[in-house]
């Protein structure tokens, strides 16, 4: 199949792109799911509102939309160019992600045992103490498997990024096939096949976390 | 009641002239409809060693969990050396406590749970040194050489680098015992710390217990089932009945001649 | 700021219009997933370890690759492809892709399902000596399908914001609508605002609605959830 050696290289180049675009949402999506999913737990009121309207609105509405919305209409919006199609792209992803993340780390936060925050209270540890001592660390095991899901994810989601003119993976396959329209199913298989092979570190990846964070936590 | 050997060891005492450390006045408790204390009013005195028996749902585990700070009375105030507990004083006005004035108070009480709460991501020294570096801000050394020696006291020298998870029942409660002990607390409150265990566990988890008993400096709060161990080292025993102290004085006086009806449909389940 | 309100409500009507087609095309995609979970969760029993591990790998390969990709494959792949090639419209390409997309993960939902159904129920109705229909329909079903309604509905809502990408298909759903007329007008502020402001008017409510049920089907269930719930402030 001579179609494959001429279509592989194309793909390729578009690698790293997709790579790039991964590699930024996801350290992004973590922080805004830490930081989301810590003010939803605060005692401030305000906080917890804002947060809670965040969420509620990135996972309510369709990352697609968001992504065009971040691209065409915001620039519009504020008269302001957000610069490139990078920076429209990762936000799209990393605060779509980053909402659906906060839930995570609220709800491991929550689910750590009502009793470890009782034995730390008893040992008279401040708030900050019994968080970064006690319930993050049993917390983050718990969050483990569902970040690895949730960064599977947002690879799939990365190929959203070719809609709005950035050159990754799908782009390239979609520049070719325009010309070479007989040329479909290799190039697309190929695509999905480049994909996958991404996605194989990040499967086991999140098994290994799976087996990681059924040691270790208070089971009550 | 027929343990008499052992009950010679342990010096009794008569508190009632000292000073009380912790006093409870005139606490309510409700939890939503349901008023689970209404005006408790007890002292606990410097070295006392006090259990409190009675059925469940009467609101024993609620008291010491009060002083512990696990729950808020709905009215009434815990003082706790001369301090309140859940008010301060802000320009000359009692308000109700921040974190900060209950993190000062706390700091004379330790606690031992029922359900054990061991921290299961640390090894056991660990779950023993870890408060006293970060909350005492001793330094690391001398906390876990402290450590180390609290574990063998309770006999799990041999134990310390293992996990909770692979330790048996009582074996937990003795390292939850000597995490609390290595903070140094003036007051020691324990909540059925054996009604988790495997009968054949209870007694070495009551072996470390009377251990501290007989050394006599703190305090003691006892919420217990096992009354032949109550009358053997409590210096005072108090019956609660729905919400209310309905009796109280030193064991032989509680167990053995009240008139209280209640106390003796209570007492005569456990004898058999 | 700059938004302009006549052509929000330009846009308005034209959007709501867009809809039906947008919901219907939800529904479609749905039905066809839950249909097809059915046949992954099946092929997935067989006992034959070459069969298991292939259908294992497959739903992999399906669940870990962009649906968006798996759409222009059946769109515009599959036609191409000599002999089995068939040319779809744009509405059934995109039922079929997302779809067969979402199936894997319903097939998962249905596994999980009956996974949770204790392992001494099959015991009991074995030595009760039901027969396999029975088995399954006396027992195991109405044991296991209680706890997945809530994740079916979470999937419903979920492939709902996933259908808007059958627009790059040309499939004339709400946000193909708002993207034709931002292109004729230059500005698409106005009807992606639209568009973004419909879906969370929908979805907000039905997942209010899913976590209600799920509360309600744990309490049934004797799950501690409503506990965690309602516990107050950590940080």
């Amino acid at each position: 199949m001579n179609t494959i050696t001429e279509v592989f290289p194309v793909l390729l180049k578009g690698m790293n792109i997709t790579i790039i675009v991964l590699v930024l949402s996801a350290a992004l999506g973590y922080l805004f799911a830490f930081i989301a999913g810590l003010c939803r737990l605060s005692n401030n009121v305000f906080l917890r509102k804002f947060t809670g309207v965040y969420v509620e609105v990135f996972r309510g509405t369709s990352l697609i939309v968001q992504l065009f919305w971040f691209y065409y209409a915001i620039p519009m919006l504020f008269n302001i160019n957000l610069g490139n199609d990078l920076l429209a792209g990762v936000l799209a992803i990393a605060l779509n992600y980053g909402a659906y993340m906060s839930e995570v780390v609220r709800g491991s936060i929550l689910s750590v045992a009502n009793g470890q925050t009782e034995a730390a209270t008893a040992l008279n540890m401040n708030r900050f103490q019994k968080m970064r001592l006690v319930i993050l660390p049993q917390a983050i095991k718990m969050m483990l498997p569902e970040f690895g899901n949730y960064l599977i994810q947002m690879l799939k989601a990365t190929s959203l990024v070719s809609l709005i003119g950035m050159t990754d993976i799908l782009y390239h396959g979609n520049l070719l096939r325009s010309s070479e329209l007989s040329m479909a199913p290799t190039i697309y298989f190929l695509v999905l096949v480049f994909y996958f092979i991404l996605a194989l570190p990040l499967i086991f990846l999140t098994r290994k976390m799976e087996s990681i964070s059924k040691k270790g936590v208070a089971s009550q | 009641m027929t343990d008499t050997t052992i009950k010679k060891e342990i010096k009794k005492q008569d508190f009632s002239q000292m000073e009380p450390i912790v006093k409870y006045e005139d606490i309510h408790k409700a939890f939503g409809d349901v008023e689970v204390l209404k005006g408790i009013n007890l002292d606990i005195r410097p070295g006392e060693k006090v259990a409190l028996i009675g059925p469940s749902g009467s609101g024993k585990t609620t008291i010491i969990r009060m002083l512990m700070t696990l729950e808020e009375p709905t009215s009434g105030e815990i003082i706790v050396d001369g301090k309140n507990l859940w008010h301060m004083e802000k320009n000359g006005q009692l308000v109700p406590a921040n974190e900060k004035h209950l993190r000062a108070v706390r700091g004379n009480i330790g606690m031992v749970f029922q359900h054990f709460n061991l921290f299961p991501h640390m090894t056991i020294l660990e779950n023993c040194m870890t408060a006293p570096i970060h909350v005492q801000k001793e330094s690391k050394a001398s906390a876990k050489q402290r450590s180390i020696e609290m574990l063998e006291k309770v006999g799990l020298g041999d134990k310390l680098d293992n996990y909770p998870n692979q330790l048996s029942g009582g074996q937990k409660q003795r390292v939850a015992m000597a995490r609390a002990l290595v903070m140094r607390p003036k007051i020691m409150l324990f909540d059925e710390v054996t009604s988790a265990l495997d009968p054949e566990l209870v007694g070495e988890v009551l072996e470390v217990i009377r251990d501290i008993a007989r050394e006599g400096e703190m305090a003691m709060v006892l919420v217990t089932h096992e009354m032949e161990f109550a009358q053997e080292i409590a210096d005072r025993i108090v019956f609660l009945d729905n919400g209310v102290i309905a009796e109280e004085g030193s064991p032989s006086e509680v167990l053995e001649h009240s008139k209280n009806e209640r106390l003796a449909s209570f007492l005569s389940r456990f004898r058999s | 700021m700059n938004w302009k309100w006549d052509l929000f409500f330009d846009a308005f009507p034209l959007i709501l219009e867009g809809l039906s087609i947008t919901v219907a095309l939800t529904i479609a995609c749905y039905l066809f997933a839950l249909i097809f979970g059915f046949a992954w969760t099946f092929l997935r029993r067989i006992p034959i370890k070459i069969v298991h591990w292939t259908v294992t790998w497959v739903m992999e390969f399906i669940r870990s690759t962009p649906p968006l990709v798996q759409l222009f494959f059946i769109y515009y792949a599959w036609p191409m492809i000599p002999g089995i090639g068939v040319s779809l419209p744009a509405f059934l390409s995109a039922v079929l892709g997302i779809g067969l997309h979402y199936s894997t993960y319903i097939g998962e939902v249905y596994r999980s399902g009956i996974e949770s159904v204790n392992k001494g129920q099959w015991e009991a109705s074995k030595a009760l000596n039901f027969s396999t229909i029975q088995k399954w329909r006396k027992i195991i079903l109405p044991q296991a399908v209680p706890p997945t309604i809530p994740m079916l509905g979470n999937y419903l809502i979920i492939m709902f914001k996933e259908v808007p990408l059958a627009a790059t298909i040309g499939v004339t759903g709400m946000l193909h609508i708002a993207n034709e007329f931002g292109a004729q007008h230059f500005r698409y502020l106005e009807s992606l605002t639209i568009v973004a402001i419909l879906f969370l008017v929908l979805s907000y409510p039905s997942a209010i609605m899913i976590r209600k049920l799920e509360q309600k089907i744990n309490r049934r269930f004797d799950k501690d959830e409503a506990l965690q719930e309602s516990k107050g402030a950590v940080v």
